[in-house]
């Protein structure tokens, strides 16, 4: 397979040595069943100052050869048990504990997925870094701070000297990253392995963190192996690309070459399955319909205690003065980076956290106690983002699909019984699925039959909160066709909430962008996405990674500082924003 | 449909039986459990003594106790009592001590911790901070307290047992309900249209068995003993009724003298401890359904 990289047109000079070989790597984990592969016959070289992605779905394996690489597999079950991986005229799989201590990090730095958990939450920033400077390297403290204060200015921290005296706690998400990357470069190691660096991350700052990552790895020449199951990522950041499906490479090819002509058939209907931004679609409801959902200035605030007394000190305004319908039919969704506040407006139309202001279902105004939460709860109903969570792990599939019709008494328990096989097959699950538990299915599975569960009560309206994030493309792909689907047939209502740009675009008749807890666009999925007026509208498409590798990439925001907030003082709410009509019911804040 | 039906109506209960079955460890201490009551109902039949009986040749001519042999399998105690005898009467008492006393301490103390941790607000902090009221006070002081003001027999020691003894329960339950009071499973059933008290015994109690199968187990030694120690200031169990507890309070001065008066009762207490957490654990994992299929 190395002839394929060989032979790309972007390929390296013939005396540059690789930095890193790995020759038939395989990965086993021990069960009671034997040794059980994980990741077979995987080979690759990388070289300094090119990225090589690795991508493929979840359970594919490639995070486990990252961990390989380091020497970090989870002893004692599972282990390599076949293979080399040379770096430095070293072989590391036979390398002692030791000997591979000083590589970590010296040379050979990772950067993880979940930035909190990567930071020490009790210890200062300046402090992480001095140590882990100071553990490689014998330098003075003085030194090793100098150091450290160049590495958060490399990774273009506002206020260097400032973040060095702050904890991870009081960072946003894409600073911590940011300062777990400064962690990785300050020791300018020669391979830097992300692991999927921005799965977490809002996409305006998955955007400012790729930039990132690309200008330091060539400024310093590193190379870089980048861990993702977003396409788009891959396009935009890779020299050469390897697809791994089931512990097994699929493919490994320069990037365009990967894009514009896969080889394998999995390569093609991974590619496929990759949402594509486009112009949007949808129109407005007729005027004369009574709409199903109607908000009018709701408010969701929480109230932060303290002082000695417990009293109100400040008030997170999660949600100020939103005002939306939504029709028969339709599909509204409301997009925005994590903390705008669109999953506590699904939270507070789902009854789960009181609200102020008027939401009105069915033309009923929403209470906050529980038995109207328990009488809107037979026409609406909510799909999580995480359906393991969603999920009592103690119940059958098909209790858990028969529990709405147990909690409001409808039918026999014959009657029940029939209703969900008939929801199973619905959703495409066998009836066999009924008896067993959540933990039995997949990803996809499960998120089938939260679906189910929602279908129960046949409701006007589902709230599908983050519903597809979770999944890997391919299955994402399924689950989307299948509410098109039921949308079709039963004339369902979503609320359909998404962080993902593209997702929205696909599904969305009516969007509306949220930021800040303030609705700042509203429109047709046509008018918001083919027309962006506001320009936090316009930030949120640009940052979108485009699954083209010839895309040029939009201008890059370099400073990170500190996001505002949505925590306030009392008596001193935010500024409601004025949305103005710019032409057929496009709104757009002021 | 129909033809499944008993199918499906019949894998629930026996499948626990039947996997409960497979494990070795838990046949062990279910045995170990029977044997214990059987002990206990048919102690009468099973030795030729009296609990109670101070016998003349349970002495040796000395006035030692006479240690294990032929006539006394056990050995006797200083007062010439069969030991094996006041053990298998003693199980008894101690029984009802490390079933029902704990049982009950068990129940209050879930119920307690449930309820404040899913509640929270007003009502979980008051129920809290009686739990820490609770904690804070010498468990044996309240006891003697209440044993004082009641009449001692054998239910007022069960039931001041299980006044002091939920706390730790309450506590432990309550931290694990309010951190599954927070998951999305719950707010899913909520947005269902699930009352509280569905959401509590029908979601949120199940997943705190294998919690409460451990301090249900754990207690068993230890209120077995707690009543030993009220047996020996005088305000439990009255001597000459024997429970595990009060043979080792009596005899334990002579522990270097007469081992086996300490060895005997001791050994009895370990091996009840023992064999229900054995069938605790067992139950644990043939209750969770994640471990399903892992356990031939």
């Amino acid at each position: 397979m190395t002839a394929a990289l060989q032979t790309s047109p972007a390929a390296y000079t013939a005396g540059d040595t690789p930095v890193l070989t790995v020759d038939n790597l395989s990965i086993s984990v021990r069960t009671e069943q034997g040794m059980v592969p994980l990741v077979q016959n995987l080979s690759f070289t990388l070289h300094k100052g090119r990225t090589l992605a690795i991508a493929g779905e979840s359970g594919s394996g490639k995070s486990l050869t990252s961990l390989a690489i380091m020497g970090l597999l989870p002893p004692p079950a599972v282990r390599v048990t076949g293979g080399a991986i040379h770096f430095d005229g070293q072989e590391l799989t036979a390398l002692s504990e030791s000997k591979l201590k000083s590589l970590r990090g010296n040379r050979i730095a990772m950067i993880f997925q979940e930035p909190m958990t990567a930071l020490n939450p009790v210890m200062r920033i300046g402090s992480q870094l001095i140590e882990a400077i100071r553990a490689h390297e014998n330098v003075s403290k003085a030194e090793a701070r100098t150091r450290a204060l160049e590495a958060v200015r490399a990774v273009r921290l506002t206020e260097p000297e400032r973040r060095l005296q702050q904890y991870p706690h009081e960072l946003s998400g894409g600073m911590r990253q940011r300062v777990v990357i400064a962690m990785a470069i300050a020791l300018r190691p020669d391979i830097l392995i992300a692991d999927e660096p921005t799965t977490a991350l809002d996409v305006t700052v998955q955007r400012e963190v790729l930039d990132l990552l690309r200008d330091l790895a060539r400024d310093m020449n590193t190379a870089l192996i980048l861990i993702t199951h977003d396409m788009g990522v891959v396009a935009e950041m890779a020299d050469d690309v390897l697809v791994m499906q089931r512990g097994q490479m699929v493919e490994q090819a320069a990037v365009r070459k990967l894009f514009t002509n896969p080889d394998q058939p999995y390569t093609r209907q991974l590619l496929a399955a990759v949402p594509r931004m486009g112009q949007g679609h949808g129109t407005h409801p007729a005027k004369n319909v009574e709409p199903l959902v109607t908000l009018r200035e709701a408010r969701v605030a929480y109230d932060l205690h303290g002082g000695l007394l417990g009293r109100v000190v400040q008030r997170v305004h999660a949600v100020e003065s939103v005002s939306f319908d939504i029709y028969q039919g339709e599909t509204f969704a409301l997009v925005g980076e994590s903390g705008c506040g669109k999953s506590t407006i699904a939270r507070a139309l789902a009854g789960l956290v009181p609200h102020t202001g008027e939401i009105r279902f069915q033309g009923k105004p929403l209470g906050n106690d529980a038995a109207s939460r328990k009488q809107v709860s037979r026409n609406l109903q909510m799909v999580f983002q995480d359906p393991m969570a969603a999920l009592n792990g103690r119940m059958t599939a098909g209790d858990l699909v028969r529990e709405p019709l147990v909690i409001h008494g409808i039918g026999t328990a014959e009657s029940r019984r029939e209703k969900a096989a008939e929801l199973f097959r619905r959703v495409g699950l066998g009836e066999d699925a009924l008896d067993r538990y959540p933990h039995e299915f997949s990803g996809g599975q499960r998120q089938r039959i939260c679906i189910a569960r929602a279908l129960a009560l046949e409701p006007r309206l589902i709230i599908a909160d983050e519903s597809v994030s979770a999944l890997d493309v391919s299955v994402q792909a399924t689950v989307l066709d299948l509410l098109a689907e039921l949308k079709h047939e039963m004339s369902m209502s979503y609320l359909f909430i998404s962080h993902d740009m593209a997702v929205v675009e696909n599904v969305a008749d009516r969007v509306a962008v949220m930021y800040l807890g303030q609705i700042v666009e509203m429109g047709t999925g046509a008018q918001v996405f083919g027309d962006p007026r506001h320009s936090y509208t316009r930030r949120l498409i640009e940052a979108v990674p485009h699954a083209d590798p010839d895309r040029t990439l939009p201008a890059r925001v370099l400073a990170a500082s500190d996001p505002p907030s949505p925590v306030r003082a009392v008596g001193d709410p935010p500024k409601t924003v004025k949305l103005v009509d710019v032409g057929a019911g496009h709104l757009v804040a002021e | 449909m129909t033809a499944i039906e008993p199918a499906t109506l019949r894998s629930a209960a026996p499948s626990v039986w039947t996997r409960l079955r497979r494990r070795k460890l838990a046949l062990i201490g279910l045995a170990l459990i029977v044997l214990t009551f059987f002990g206990a109902i048919f102690a009468p039949w099973l030795t030729p003594y009296e609990p109670n009986n101070q016998m003349f040749d349970g002495l040796t001519l000395q006035g030692a106790p006479m240690p294990p042999g032929a006539q006394f399998p056990l050995g006797t105690d200083l007062l010439g009592r069969d030991l094996l005898t006041r053990i298998l009467y003693g199980a008894r008492t101690s029984l009802i001590i490390g079933l029902v006393a704990n049982g009950v301490a068990l129940v209050i103390g879930t119920l307690i911790g449930i309820t404040a941790g899913y509640f929270r607000g007003f009502v979980g902090s008051v129920l809290m901070r009686l739990t820490d009221l609770m904690m804070a006070f010498p468990a044996l002081l309240l006891a003697i307290c209440l044993a004082a003001i009641f009449q001692p027999s054998l239910w007022i020691v069960a039931l001041v047992i299980a006044t002091v003894n939920w706390v730790q329960t309450a506590r432990v339950i309550y931290t694990e309900t309010s951190s599954l009071s927070q998951r999305e499973f719950i707010a899913a059933e909520k947005t269902l249209g699930a009352g509280h008290l569905r959401i509590l015994f029908r979601h949120i109690l199940p997943h705190l068995v294998p919690m409460i199968i451990v301090w249900g187990t754990l207690g068993i030694s230890t209120t077995v003993l707690l009543e030993a120690t009220l047996s020996y200031l005088g305000v439990g169990v009255q001597p000459p009724t024997p429970s595990w507890g009060n043979i080792i309070f009596e005899n334990q001065t002579y522990f270097q003298a007469a081992p086996w008066l300490v060895f005997f009762p001791g050994l009895a207490i370990v091996i009840l401890a023992l064999a229900f957490n054995l069938v605790g654990d067992a139950l644990r994992d043939v209750l969770d359904p994640t471990q399903r299929g892992q356990d031939q």
